[in-house]
């Protein structure tokens, strides 16, 4: 028996031992400044050898994305609005810093399973073992929360997109810099908005227990108040909760005439099939995250008269003419530009998702462009210092203490979903008014 | 008063659904009764049968109660193929043995599942319609559902008292040596009972994905539940699984009523452990 085993370890081991040699040497990894490597173009060397030789800068962008798990569809889009931005930055040769240092960027990503544990593994192992220069967060607060502790102890620049939750900015931190609006901020144009349609309007709160919605819905409470709303019932359900049965019928006991809740995408899909089905009357319904996906519409009827706060919409995109009318620097390309590439490249409309993954990468090299270097410290200047102007609209970064890098400049809107002339399903855009495409569906039709 | 009242409003709901957990729980609870195996493989197959549904009603347009045939029929010989391969090797080997064995197949029914659906959410948009009933409003999905599961339930009851197999199964689980020792087939009488337990998982999927949307992720809530159910429904009684299904459903229908609903997970399972110390074969429990 004994002697078997020995025979196996010995085999597993000879095994380890091929296997190890067989394995192709590894890449080399980027060191803890970015790797340099001198690329000579024969043509200029012809003419000026000496002055035309040009150093490229590969930086290494670590991230996380939830190929699996609850935050899959939301996160994916994400990721690909930010290949689509590297892409185009590497296809054009990158870009040249004043010394003439070419930078271009390549990814180093893992599946994080939306899982927070995992998440915390991960961006360890992108600072440790693969050296990332710049980190972009996972997308959902809570997976961004948990990634942004290690960024911060390793002070690693971390540019969130996907995650609006106040709570991380408030920690004392110095590398996080927020590309959404915060959380506490979500619902107000809904708010205000309601308020020109139905003031006396009873309001129920119901959202998935989780870190952003939480946040997000406890927030808009004063708001609320403040606006003479009666908040008739508030209440956060299990993100495994598939039958929102009882919760219906909770909202319907309470008297609500509007509901204002959701969490992500899984959540709110089954949430929005129970109250069509149920058929309670409410007069507007107003789901986090789940309606701005163009998925949504797979629900049928059950999506008709859902709205979103969206952090970006094609209809409504910010230009280069407002920021001009703001006295704000504009940068990078058009939102037709960067919808139509994205098509091109993904076959489907982008959604704010996928505009947030993009604007991270934009802003990133936006701020290593103003900062004249791939340094840390100098990039972290340049973000603090940042007042600009995207498709994906304004970008500034708090650099007080008390709430370092929370997002203060860029503002949202309120889409609904709603039938087009065809009688299909569109999203429109219904506040602010200086930006609409249509009016509200209110209230939203019964069956 | 309002409690009373959404109680009641919520309370028909939960018996329906009760009924669908019920069918979900059978299959783990055959399994574990006829051949003391916990079926960790429970949930990915009740989420195939969800797709099952998917792929009939909205790639083929089979009306998803029609499509229940051919997802009850491969569920069957799924659950004979698994048996074969994963767990007849195992049977007589430690429980933790089965338990790895199943584990694995879950894990590779997730991974291939993942590949090929991803985790995406999907949705059957198919509805029968409502009606009121007082203050409830009673949908058709799950009225129909329940009517079905009712149906399997008493075809199970059949199958299992009133045929020979049956008789055979009910031979095998009471003493698997002497069934032998009679003639009877025990291996095949074994992936028999498999199959079935796979069946009604698979059917018990299929009929949730016709009023919830769902994930390839989304039978481990189920299978958590059918463990409950099990012990609330007697270990190893399939029939009593029923009852526990109800039993489960009437409780999350009516703790919304008093408490918040992310309270319902606490008490379920809560109730799960207090059962386990107080009556560890469950409240209708007939195995020792």
């Amino acid at each position: 028996m004994k002697r078997s085993f020995a025979v196996l370890f010995s085999l597993i081991f000879v095994l380890t031992l091929i296997l190890s040699a067989c394995q192709p040497a590894p890449a080399e990894a980027p060191a803890e400044e970015p790797a340099v490597e001198e690329v000579m173009e024969e043509e200029a060397v012809a003419e000026e050898p000496a002055e035309e030789m040009a150093e490229e800068v590969t930086l290494v962008i670590g991230f996380t994305s939830s190929i699996t798990g609850k935050q899959e569809v939301s996160s994916k889009r994400q990721v690909n609005g930010l290949t689509l931005w590297m892409d185009q930055v590497n296809e054009a040769g990158g870009f040249t810093l004043s010394d003439g240092t070419v930078v271009k960027f390549a990814a180093q990503t893992y599946d994080d399973e939306s899982n927070t544990e995992r998440v915390q593994e991960l961006y360890t192992r992108l600072i440790a073992e693969d050296n990332a220069d710049f980190l972009i967060s996972p997308y959902s607060s809570g997976l961004t929360s948990a990634a942004s502790i290690v960024a911060e102890q390793n002070g690693k620049i971390m540019i969130t997109t996907g995650a609006a939750d106040d709570d991380a900015y408030k920690t004392g931190n110095t590398s996080l810099f927020q590309l959404y609006t915060p959380g506490s901020l979500y619902m107000s144009s809904t708010v205000d908005m309601l308020k020109e349609l139905d003031p006396d309007a009873k309001v129920a709160i119901v959202y998935e227990a989780v870190k952003f919605a939480t946040g997000v819905a406890q927030g808009i409470v004063p708001y609320l108040e403040a606006n003479g709303f009666e908040v008739v019932l508030e209440e956060g359900y299990d993100t495994d909760t598939a039958d929102f049965g009882p919760i219906v019928n909770k909202i319907a006991g309470s008297g609500a005439t509007v509901l204002l809740g959701g969490g992500h995408y899984p959540d709110g899909t089954a949430l929005a099939r129970a109250l069509y089905e149920r058929n309670i009357g409410l007069k507007f319904a107003y789901l986090l995250v789940a309606p701005a996906d163009t998925k949504f519409p797979e629900l049928g009827d059950a999506a008709l008269g859902i709205a979103v706060s969206s952090q970006w919409e094609l209809a409504a995109t910010h230009t280069e003419a407002e920021a001009g009318n703001m006295g704000v620097e504009w940068f990078g390309p058009t939102g037709e530009e960067f919808a139509s590439a994205y098509e091109a490249a993904y076959g489907d409309p982008p959604t704010y998702h996928v505009a947030g993954g993009y604007t991270a990468g934009l802003v990133l090299q936006k701020a290593i462009m103003d900062a004249d270097s791939v340094d840390t410290d100098a990039v972290k200047a340049a973000l603090n210092a940042m007042n600009l102007m995207t498709f994906f609209g304004g970008t500034q970064f708090d650099s007080s203490e008390e709430a370092h890098g929370l997002q203060t400049a860029h503002k949202m809107v309120v889409a609904q979903w709603q039938l087009n002339a065809d009688g299909e399903l569109e999203r429109v855009i219904v506040a602010p008014a200086d930006v609409a495409t249509a009016d509200p569906l209110y209230p939203i039709p019964t069956r | 008063m309002q409690q009373i009242s959404l109680l009641l409003t919520s309370l028909p709901d939960g018996i329906l659904l009760g009924f669908v957990y019920g069918v979900a729980a059978m299959g783990l609870t055959l399994i574990w009764g006829v051949m003391d195996v916990i079926n960790l493989s429970h949930g990915p197959i009740i989420a195939l049968g969800m797709f099952g549904t998917f792929f009939l009603f909205i790639r083929s347009g089979i009306n998803p109660y029609l499509g229940l045939i051919p997802i009850a029929i491969v569920g069957l010989l799924l659950g004979v193929v698994i048996y074969f391969v994963a767990v007849h090797r195992v049977i007589n080997a430690p429980h933790l043995s089965s338990l790895l064995a199943t584990f694995s197949v879950n894990m590779i029914i997730i991974g291939i599942g993942t590949a090929v659906v991803t985790t995406s959410p999907y949705n059957v948009d198919f509805n029968m319609g409502s009606f009121q009933l007082g203050s409830t409003t009673v949908l058709g999905t799950r009225l129909i559902a329940a009517l079905i599961a009712i149906l399997v339930t008493g075809g199970l009851y059949l199958f299992l008292f009133r045929t020979r197999p049956g008789k055979y199964i009910r031979a095998v689980t009471n003493n698997r040596s002497a069934a032998e020792l009679m003639g009877i087939p025990s291996t095949r009488i074994l992936a028999l009972s498999f199959g079935l337990g796979t069946m009604l998982a698979a059917v018990s999927g299929a009929l949730i994905s016709t009023f919830f949307p769902f994930s390839i992720l989304a039978g481990g809530s189920y299978e958590l539940k059918s463990f409950v159910i099990g012990v609330l429904g007697g270990l190893g009684n399939p029939i009593g699984a029923l009852f526990g299904g109800l039993i489960l459903g009437v409780l999350e229908g009516a703790i919304p009523a008093f408490l918040e609903t992310s309270w319902v997970p606490v008490i379920e399972f809560g109730l799960f452990v207090v059962i386990l110390l107080v009556r560890p074969n469950g409240l209708f429990g007939a195995k020792q």
